[in-house]
């Protein structure tokens, strides 16, 4: 008992320690030459032009909900016309960032676990490694630039949309003025919220990124491996954007918040 | 390369023991050879005796838990991934079932070395890659994705990488294994042509003992510009090409082709009468 215990605390901490290396690695290569700029371009097209499509409906969709379950609350108190600034504060604080970086890691943390991982299991990492070239430079390093940029960047789209699809349902189905509700909306946000909503997506891409290459680039076991590597990357992203959510949240509300 | 003349050795191993991570017991136990620059070295074993291991060790991609392992006199044991990048400038690898980069075109597979680190003119880029296309007869592959081709395809241009930039030593890893017997007999072809012309050091790791003493026995001259094979069947003859049988991570026999056939080690006989008829008691 004891013993399987230990067991798993070692093997624990060896996949934490690889994990570090990984990060690390890709993120030192940063700093010297050479710099994979196409590689860069590449994935930077395959995560942000590729996630357009579910990350705008899924904005859309948030944005829309939010505002017909708010409306309930706010009629309660008399307080429909504050629909705008319920919407726009928590899209961008809170479901913009996350509901993003889920979606995203559903797509792209799977893709990347799945790619590098039959690269490992194929011998095409061995095969960088023999030709000279450095596999966290040419394959991690890309892609954490490419996750976090553009992760933010399709957050600030998720953000917009969904707070359209407020406006579309607070006008046509709430009968609200535009005017009253992007005046709310706008008003609402503060610096600091803004702050919160750009630094969350940064950290989500960095987690998404690093969680789905650390997930491929240590697959075993063949073509099932592969599928299992996949599979893990998902779990594991998701659940540490969730929780790095939370403890962002008391950090930003802690420091930055007045 | 640091010394001269053939006595130097290519590679040597001394008592290098390794185990994978995770594994119980060690997969190299004790293993110690030489190989001498010029020559060709064929590995035997069965499938999981630690073939492929021993060539990820001269690599660098792996690091023996001890023992010494030199490439052309050098240590490679303290050396960092940076370091080990000068020594992996003289090697080229074959993969086992090619490991074609399947992102990349057939030409930008070939040239990926060239394109890494030497930046040539597009050019001359091109060029070269063609010859080496040619060399391997798939001039016409240039710009096919390497999905598209058949598993002999797939191996040809994997040598035709592992030769792009020249090294004086290539490591086969099963490069017939799991093709038809013909098209098995072309990459071997090519394995000679490469080690005749081009001076090449070899090691070819196989289970396929036609494969190797086709490798051991062959031999091409160029004769007024035209290659020509020729093959030689009295084995006492044949001093170019060593053997060595790996079995569960140790060496059993090292030696020319007819000491192979005069052995009396259990695994090797076990092994010739697994694949030629005249063994069989
Ligand atoms: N990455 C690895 N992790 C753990 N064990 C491995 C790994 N690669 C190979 N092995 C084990 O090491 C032994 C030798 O493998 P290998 O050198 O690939 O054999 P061969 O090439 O002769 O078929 C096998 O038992 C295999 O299961
Ligand atoms: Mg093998």
């Amino acid at each position: 008992m004891i013993d399987a215990i230990s067991e798993r605390v070692k093997s624990g901490l060896r996949s934490l320690q690889d994990y570090w290396s990984i990060s690390y690695g890709a993120a030192v290569s940063l700093a010297s030459r050479p710099r994979y700029w196409r590689e860069t371009l590449d994935q930077m097209d395959f995560i942000g032009v590729g996630s357009l499509t579910i990350v705008t409906l899924t904005g859309l969709f948030t944005g829309m909900v939010l505002t017909v379950q708010s409306s309930a609350t706010l009629d309660a108190f008399g307080a429909r016309p504050y629909v705008g600034r319920m919407v726009s504060l928590s899209m961008l604080r809170e479901l913009g960032p996350v509901l993003t970086a889920l979606m995203v890691t559903g797509r792209v943390g799977s893709g990347m676990a799945a790619e590098l991982g039959s690269m490992v299991v194929t011998q095409q990492i061995d095969a960088l490694r023999s030709f000279g070239t450095d596999p966290l430079r040419k394959l991690v390093a890309p892609r954490l630039i490419a996750g976090v940029v553009m992760v933010p960047a399709l957050t600030v789209l998720s953000d917009a949309v969904g707070m359209i699809g407020g406006y579309l349902v607070a006008r046509f189905t709430l009968r609200l003025g535009t005017g009253l509700y992007w005046h709310s909306s706008l008003d609402a946000i503060k610096m600091h919220d803004i702050f919160m909503g750009l630094i969350k997506p940064f950290v989500f891409g960095f987690i998404i990124v690093s969680v789905g290459c650390y997930q491929g680039l240590t697959t075993t076991g063949g073509t099932r491996g592969v599928g299992e590597s996949t599979t893990s990357s998902v779990v594991v992203g998701s659940v540490l954007i969730l929780a790095s959510d939370y403890f962002l949240n008391l950090l930003i509300l802690r420091f930055v918040y007045p | 390369m640091t010394g001269t003349g053939d006595s130097v050795n290519v590679i040597s191993f001394r008592d290098v023991y390794f185990g994978y991570p995770g594994n119980d017991d060690y997969t190299l136990k004790g293993v110690s050879f030489d190989i001498r620059a010029g020559s060709t070295e064929v590995i035997l074993g069965g499938s999981g005796s630690g073939k492929s291991t021993i060539l990820k060790l001269v690599l660098g991609l792996i690091k023996p838990n001890s023992g010494v392992i030199a490439v052309e006199g050098r240590d490679i044991g303290p050396l960092s991934e940076d370091d080990l990048m000068d020594v992996r400038a003289d090697i080229g690898m074959v993969f086992q079932e090619g490991a074609l980069f399947d992102s990349l075109s057939v030409s930008e597979n070939v040239g990926f070395r060239l394109r890494e680190h030497e930046g040539l003119p597009e050019k001359e880029f091109e060029e070269r890659i063609s010859r080496l296309l040619g060399f391997v007869g798939l001039s016409e592959f240039y710009d096919r994705s390497p999905s598209d081709l058949s598993g002999g395809q797939r191996r040809r241009v994997a040598v035709a990488r592992a030769m792009a930039h020249h090294p004086e030593l290539i490591l086969y890893d099963e490069p017939t294994t799991g093709l038809d017997p013909i098209t098995g007999s072309t990459i071997c072809d090519l394995i000679v042509k490469l080690r005749d012309l081009e001076g090449v050091t070899s090691v070819v790791v196989t289970h396929q003992l036609r494969d190797a003493f086709q490798v051991a026995q062959s031999f091409v001259m160029l004769v007024d510009g035209e290659i020509e094979y020729h093959r030689v069947d009295d084995v006492e003859l044949l001093y170019g090409t060593e053997f060595l049988v790996l079995n569960e991570g140790k060496l059993v026999f090292q030696g020319r082709q007819r000491d192979l056939f005069r052995s009396d080690e259990p695994y090797v006989h076990k092994f010739l009468e697994g694949q030629i008829p005249a063994f069989r008691r």
